[in-house]
């Protein structure tokens, strides 16, 4: 048997993304097309289990599909009704959605297929959190401090801007 | 004290002895994935009959007490009920949210009650990271609740959902806090590691006043992410008939009910771990003898004794305070425990810098 149990994980969770991006897209429906990219993100999550890297794979889990998906969803609730059926497709929209997904896809297989992958330094084990926790909040070199505070400052701002428009007179 | 690790190596020896790693982990997962499932049912028939018996007691009635003896058959009965119950098809509902909704609620309450350490060298999902994973795999199941109140179709489902929607985001706050408050004490996030790091003293003990507070925190802001007790009014009877699973029969609202229970279960369980030692029995440093009689407890009663115990007081509360309006519940929370939260967490760390812990 020359293919491991690994390949075949992969495997079944590469179809699972790839088949629930298409119905995301595709749904017209809007609450069901949430609940498929929540499959897509659980998948992307089991990718980084597979990886053994647990930490971002509950990450994505947590801030994505616990703390995104559910604002969606929450939004989706407040605002839209079942009754309201969406619009027509015009022909001139869906030509430029066409022309404008086969660039996209164009462009993507140029970058990945044009690429040199770098060999994979694949350690056995799990990434130590205490590695992950200096190389978020640290200074050197390979370190993230500054965008972790620029983009909590960007976060608060979101938040302050909310406030304003939510309570506007 | 007896080490589980005993077992599963030899169980593991066994099977690599027939067959490749390959073959034998894949077993061994499946054989994991039904004993989980099994203990997850047999658990929720004790809890629901510990839940009647002790609202029985609390509200001057005997509870069940025909079916076995002291009624302890009657549970049993009430599940094959439920098991050969019709499940009814709705009209005009999203048919596919409808039927996954309970399934996403349950798939989320038993990832979480998976990584709970049941005895010593018995943990299912041990992560470094453990105390995160937990809290990532139950944020899903506010989702299904979401879900399946805008799948029913019925306003009082939706408003129901909203409610509980609000309330679990609000309350994961005071939940993650807490235990980053005993995560700052300890310094790790692996929960195997962390009721290793209580052989001395409980944590509820080691970290005295900002352990104390967290665990206080913990209890009420945990209630409230499992939608029992005084905030139970996602599916307060009175004004919205049952909230969010108003529309489900049979096995459906089977699902959420018994999902309920096992969070409620996790909670206690993660209060155990987290605060009272989980599987450690009671040590007393300088006592040796004392310890060493504690040691011949096995691991397993520790656990279980603890989380029942855990269990009770939440039981206690929700039968004793009354339900909670939606306004006093945010405010709870947002003005009061999220405060509390944030200053403990500061006053932890201040401890732990000074080493004024024991």
């Amino acid at each position: 048997m020359d293919i491991t149990f690994q390949q075949v994980v992969f495997w079944v969770l590469a179809v699972i993304i790839s088949v629930f991006s298409v119905m995301t897209v595709v749904s017209s429906r809007i609450l069901r097309s949430a609940t498929y990219l929540i499959f897509v993100l659980f998948g992307t999550a089991g990718l980084y289990f597979l990886l053994n890297y647990s930490f971002l794979g509950a990450v994505q889990l947590m801030i994505y599909a616990g703390g995104i998906v559910v604002l969606y969803v929450f939004s989706i609730l407040l605002t839209s009704s079942e009754s309201r059926k969406p619009d027509k497709l015009l022909k001139k929209k869906m030509f430029a959605a066409l022309v404008a997904s086969l660039a996209g896809l164009g462009l993507c297989l140029f970058v990945t297929l044009k690429h040199t992958f770098l060999p994979s330094r694949f350690q056995e084990g799990e990434l130590p959190v205490k590695e992950i926790g200096h190389a978020l909040l640290g200074m050197d070199k390979y370190q993230f401090l500054l965008p972790f505070e620029a983009i909590s400052i960007l976060l608060l701002a979101c938040i302050i801007g909310g406030i304003l428009i939510a309570r506007k007179r | 004290m007896f080490d589980f690790r005993i077992v599963t190596s030899w169980i593991h020896q066994m099977l690599t002895s027939y067959m490749s790693e390959g073959w034998a982990l894949l077993i061994e997962c499946v054989a994991i994935g039904i004993g989980i499932l099994l203990m997850y049912a047999f658990l929720a028939i004790v809890l629901i009959y510990m839940e009647r018996k002790i609202c029985a007691f609390f509200q001057c009635r005997l509870g069940p007490n025909r079916v076995g003896p002291f009624g302890s058959i009657q549970v049993f009965a009430d599940v094959f009920k439920m098991l050969i119950k019709e499940i009814i098809t709705i009209k005009h509902v999203d048919k596919f949210l409808f039927a996954l909704a309970p399934y996403m609620v349950i798939i989320a309450s038993i990832l979480a009650f998976s990584c709970l350490p049941i005895a010593k060298g018995l943990e299912v999902l041990d992560f470094n990271i453990g105390v995160f994973f937990l809290m990532a795999v139950s944020s899903i199941g506010v989702l299904g609740i979401l879900m399946a109140g805008w799948s029913s179709n019925n306003k009082f489902s939706l408003i129901g959902a909203m409610r509980s929607g609000a309330q679990i985001i609000s309350y994961e706050l005071s939940v993650g806090l807490s235990i980053l408050t005993i995560v700052v004490l300890t310094g790790t996030l692996q929960f195997s590691e962390i009721v290793e790091a209580q052989a001395d003293g409980w944590f509820l003990f080691k970290g005295h006043i900002p352990a104390f507070i967290a665990f206080v925190v913990f209890l009420i802001a945990g209630n409230a992410e499992t939608n029992r007790g005084p905030f139970d009014l996602p599916e307060a009877e009175s004004e919205l008939t049952a909230g969010y699973h108003t529309e489900y029969s049979g096995m459906h609202f089977g699902f959420f009910y018994v999902a309920e229970f096992l969070n409620m279960f996790t909670v206690a369980g993660v209060a155990a771990s987290v605060f009272l030692g989980g599987w450690m029995p009671l040590h007393i440093p300088g006592l040796d003898a004392f310890n060493a009689i504690m040691d011949y407890i096995p691991s397993i009663i520790w656990f279980f004794g603890k989380t029942f115990f855990v269990v009770f007081l939440l039981m206690w509360i929700k039968w004793t305070f009354p339900r909670l309006r939606i306004d006093q519940l945010l405010t709870l929370e947002w003005k009061y425990l999220l405060p509390i939260n944030l200053a403990n967490l500061l006053l932890m760390v201040l401890i732990v810098v000074f080493g004024l812990h024991f």
